[in-house]
C-alpha cells in the first residue's frame, strides 16, 4: 500500500525582486508612496514555479534535474514550507527540512559557537545540542581549529564543518540541494556515507543535483524541470536522464545494454555503492 | 482503497478534530481548495494506485493526513514554538552581539564607549552650548538618562525594521517561527541596554547622585520598555518586510519622536513653565507618549531631584508654584524643586499604569500583526 509523504498540488511560486534602480527618493516621496500604496516601478515578480503536481511516497528518493534557474531550489524551498505558494499547495506528512545550515552561521564567531548556533537553529534542544556536539566536531575533522573564528578556516575546512552541522539532524523529509560533497577525497566519501545514512533514516528524500551520476545512483524517481515547469517526471530515471542529456546537447552516456549501468564507473561511485 | 468519492471518512474518523482543524486551516490559507486543478495522471511520479487516477490531490492529502507545509500555526501553537526556540533566540542574539564588534580594535569596549560618546555629545550641545537646563534640577543627569533610555527604543526600531530583509537567506533555509528574529534583535538591544544602564549608574554616581533603593525600580521599568519594544519590533518588522521604503522613513520619524519625548526638556513642568496650562490635549499627548513614559519612569527611579521636583510630589501650593514659574528660569538651586507644588491632583502611580498599558497593547497588536503574515516572509 502506497503511503504518500509529499503531495505537490498545482504549485505556483512567485518571488519579488527589488531592482537596484536609483529611485530611493526623499522622506517625503517615500511617505507619499506608502500613503498612496503605490509600488515601486523597479519591483519585478519572478514566476519561478508554474504549476507543478506530483506525489512522492514513503521510501522514495526523488531526483530533481534541470538547468540553472529552472526552479529546482525554489521547488525544494516550497516543499520545506519556506516559500509560500502563490497558488496551489504543498502537503507534507511531517516536517520537511533542507539539508544546510550555512545561513545561520556567522563567520566572525568561533567554530564552537557556530556548532551550537547551527544546532539550535535547526530546532534541536539545548540537551540534544550538547549530545551531538562531540560527534559534529569529530566528523568535521576541524580539530583544534574549533576554538578559532570560522573566517580563519580554509574553505575546505569551513565547508566540512558546515556539512557536519547540517548532517547532525535526521529529518523525516530530507531535501538536499546539490554540491554537498565538498572537501578532499576522504571527506567526500565520508559525507556520501553520511548522506546515505540520513536517507535511510528519512521517509522521503529529494535530491537536487547537477551531478547526474549521483541522481542515477541514489534516486528511484526523477523530475526534469525547465523554466518552472515539469518537462518529464516518472520512475524511468535512466531514460529521463539520457533524454535530458540529449536535450542539453551533451554526448550520450555509454551504458551496458543489459544492466543499463554506465560503462566507465567513476571512483566515487564505488564508494557510494558500497555504503 | 475505498470509494475515492468519499476518501476523507475512512482515515479521519479516528481524528475528527485533527481533520476539522486542517480543513479550517485549508480554508483560511485560501490557496488549497478541495477541488484543486492538480490531479494525478498516468505517468506522474509516485502515482498511488490506478483507482486514484483523477482524484484531487488536496483530497488525497486530507485522506492521508498530510498538512500544508506553509501552514500558519494557531496563536497558542505559535507561542509554544517560540518558547521551544528560546535558546536559539538567545544564542542568536549573543552571537550577533559578539560578531558586531569583532572587526573593531577596541572590541566589546564599544558597548561602553558608544553610550559615553552619546552622552558627551548631548551634554556639550544641549547642556552647555544651548543650555536647555532652565527649570530642571540636575540637568546633566536628566539629559543623559533620557538619551540612553530613548536610544534603547530607537535602536530596537531601526534594527527590527530590516530584520526580515537582512535574514532572508536564513528564512529561506530553515523552518522556525519568524517572530524569533525580531525577538532576537530586541534581545541584542537589551543586552546593549544593560551595559548602558551600568554606564548610566556610574555617570549618575559621578554626578553626585545618591545610591538608593529607588534605583531598583529601574528594573521593572526597563522590563516594561523591553516588552513594548518587542511589540513594536514585531509590528515594524512586518512593515519593513512589506514596504521596503519603511526603513528609509524610520530615522526621520524617530528623530521627530525623540524631540517630542522629553529627552531634552521636562514634559511634566512644560505646561507650567511655558504657560501652556490650557493646552490640555497637547500636554496629555506628550505625557502619554510611550517613549516619554519609560524615560520618566527611569528618571523617577534613578534621579532623586526628579522625584522631589515632580509636580504632585508635594501638596498643591499655588503661591509656591507661581513663584517657581516666574523665577525658575533665572535661578538655580532649591527653588527648582518647587515645581513639586504644581499639581493639584496627586497620583504618583499613574506613570506605571500607562507604562504597563502601552507594553501590553504593543505586545498584543504587534504579535497578531506579525503572526498574520507568518507564511509570507520568505517571499522577500
Amino acid at each position: 500500500m502506497a503511503d504518500p509523504m509529499v503531495i505537490v498540488d498545482d504549485l505556483h511560486v512567485v518571488y519579488k525582486v527589488y531592482g537596484k534602480g536609483g529611485d530611493r527618493g526623499t522622506a517625503a516621496t517615500v511617505l507619499l508612496r506608502i500613503l498612496g500604496r503605490k509600488t515601486r516601478g523597479s519591483i519585478r515578480e519572478v514566476h519561478a514555479i508554474r504549476g507543478i503536481s506530483f506525489v512522492a511516497n514513503r521510501g522514495d528518493a526523488v531526483g530533481v534535474i534541470g538547468r540553472n534557474g529552472s526552479g529546482k531550489s525554489t521547488l525544494l524551498r516550497a516543499i520545506a514550507g519556506l516559500l509560500p505558494p502563490e497558488q496551489g499547495n504543498v502537503y507534507t506528512a511531517g516536517e520537511a527540512s533542507l539539508l544546510g545550515v550555512n545561513a545561520a552561521l556567522l563567520d566572525d564567531l568561533t567554530g564552537e559557537r557556530n556548532v551550537v548556533l547551527g544546532c539550535l537553529a535547526m530546532g534541536m534542544s539545548k540537551q540534544e545540542t550538547r549530545e551531538k556536539y562531540p560527534g559534529i566536531v569529530e566528523f568535521s575533522g576541524v580539530g583544534d581549529f574549533i576554538d578559532l573564528a570560522m573566517k580563519t578556516y580554509s574553505s575546505g575546512m569551513g565547508s566540512r564543518l558546515r556539512f557536519a552541522i547540517a548532517a547532525a539532524k535526521s529529518q523525516e523529509i530530507l531535501l538536499i540541494d546539490e554540491a554537498l560533497a565538498t572537501g578532499d577525497a576522504e571527506f567526500r566519501v565520508k559525507s556520501h556515507n553520511r548522506i546515505s545514512e540520513l536517507r535511510g533514516e528519512a521517509g522521503t528524500v529529494f535530491l537536487v543535483a547537477h551531478n547526474l551520476e549521483e541522481v542515477e545512483l541514489t534516486c528511484n524517481k526523477i523530475i526534469w524541470m525547465e523554466r518552472g515547469q515539469v518537462v518529464k517526471q516518472g520512475d524511468d530515471v535512466i531514460g529521463i536522464i539520457d533524454e535530458y542529456i540529449a536535450a542539453s546537447g551533451g554526448a550520450p552516456i555509454l551504458r551496458d545494454p543489459v544492466t543499463k549501468e554506465r560503462v566507465k564507473p567513476h571512483a566515487l561511485d564505488g564508494a557510494a555503492r558500497s555504503s | 482503497m475505498s470509494d475515492p468519492k468519499s476518501p476523507i471518512r475512512n482515515r479521519m474518523t479516528a481524528s475528527r478534530k485533527a481533520y476539522d482543524r486542517m480543513a479550517a486551516g485549508l480554508r483560511a490559507n485560501g490557496t488549497g481548495r478541495l477541488a484543486s486543478p492538480g490531479r494525478l495522471q498516468a505517468g506522474d511520479v509516485g502515482i498511488v494506485s490506478p483507482d486514484l487516477e483523477g482524484v484531487a490531490l488536496a483530497t488525497l492529502a486530507l485522506q492521508y493526513g498530510l498538512r500544508p507545509s506553509a501552514l500558519r500555526p494557531s496563536p497558542p501553537d505559535y507561542i509554544r514554538q517560540l518558547w521551544r526556540r528560546r535558546h536559539f533566540i538567545m544564542a542568536f542574539a549573543t552571537a550577533r552581539n559578539i560578531a558586531m564588534y569583532t572587526e573593531a580594535k577596541l572590541g566589546q569596549f564599544w558597548q561602553i564607549l558608544t553610550p559615553l560618546l552619546n552622552a558627551g555629545v548631548y551634554l556639550f550641545i544641549f547642556g552647555y552650548l544651548l543650555d536647555l537646563s532652565k527649570g530642571i534640577p540636575d540637568y546633566p543627569a536628566f539629559l543623559v538618562s533620557g538619551v540612553f533610555v530613548f536610544n534603547f527604543t530607537q535602536r530596537a526600531f531601526i534594527s527590527t525594521s530590516t530584520v526580515i530583509t537582512d535574514s532572508l537567506p536564513l528564512i529561506r533555509a530553515l523552518q522556525f517561527p519568524r517572530a524569533a528574529l525580531p525577538l532576537a534583535y530586541v534581545m541584542i538591544e537589551l543586552q546593549q541596554m544593560i551595559v548602558t544602564m551600568a554606564v548610566l549608574a556610574i555617570i549618575l554616581l559621578g554626578l553626585g547622585e545618591p545610591l538608593s533603593w529607588y534605583w531598583l525600580l529601574a528594573i521593572p521599568a526597563l522590563l516594561l520598555q523591553t516588552v513594548f519594544n518587542v511589540g513594536v519590533g514585531l509590528l515594524v518588522a512586518r512593515l519593513g518586510s512589506q514596504v521596503n521604503d519603511f526603513s528609509q522613513l524610520l530615522p526621520f520619524l524617530l528623530r521627530t519622536w525623540m524631540y517630542l519625548s522629553g529627552v531634552l526638556f521636562s514634559i511634566a513642568t512644560l505646561a507650567d513653565s511655558r504657560n501652556l496650562e490650557h493646552e490640555h490635549l497637547l500636554i496629555a499627548l506628550l505625557t502619554l507618549n510611550p517613549a516619554a513614559l519609560y524615560i520618566t519612569l527611569i528618571r523617577l527611579a534613578m534621579i532623586q531631584s526628579q522625584r522631589l521636583s515632580q509636580p504632585g510630589y508635594k501638596a498643591f501650593n499655588h503661591a509656591k508654584c507661581e513663584l517657581w514659574k516666574h523665577l525658575s528660569s533665572s535661578y538655580h538651586g532649591r527653588l527648582l524643586y518647587d515645581s513639586a507644588y504644581c499639581q493639584p491632583t496627586v497620583n504618583p502611580h499613574h506613570y506605571w499604569y500607562y507604562g504597563i498599558g502601552w507594553a501590553a497593547v504593543a505586545l498584543v497588536i504587534g504579535f497578531f500583526f506579525f503572526w498574520r503574515a507568518e507564511t509570507r516572509y520568505g517571499r522577500g
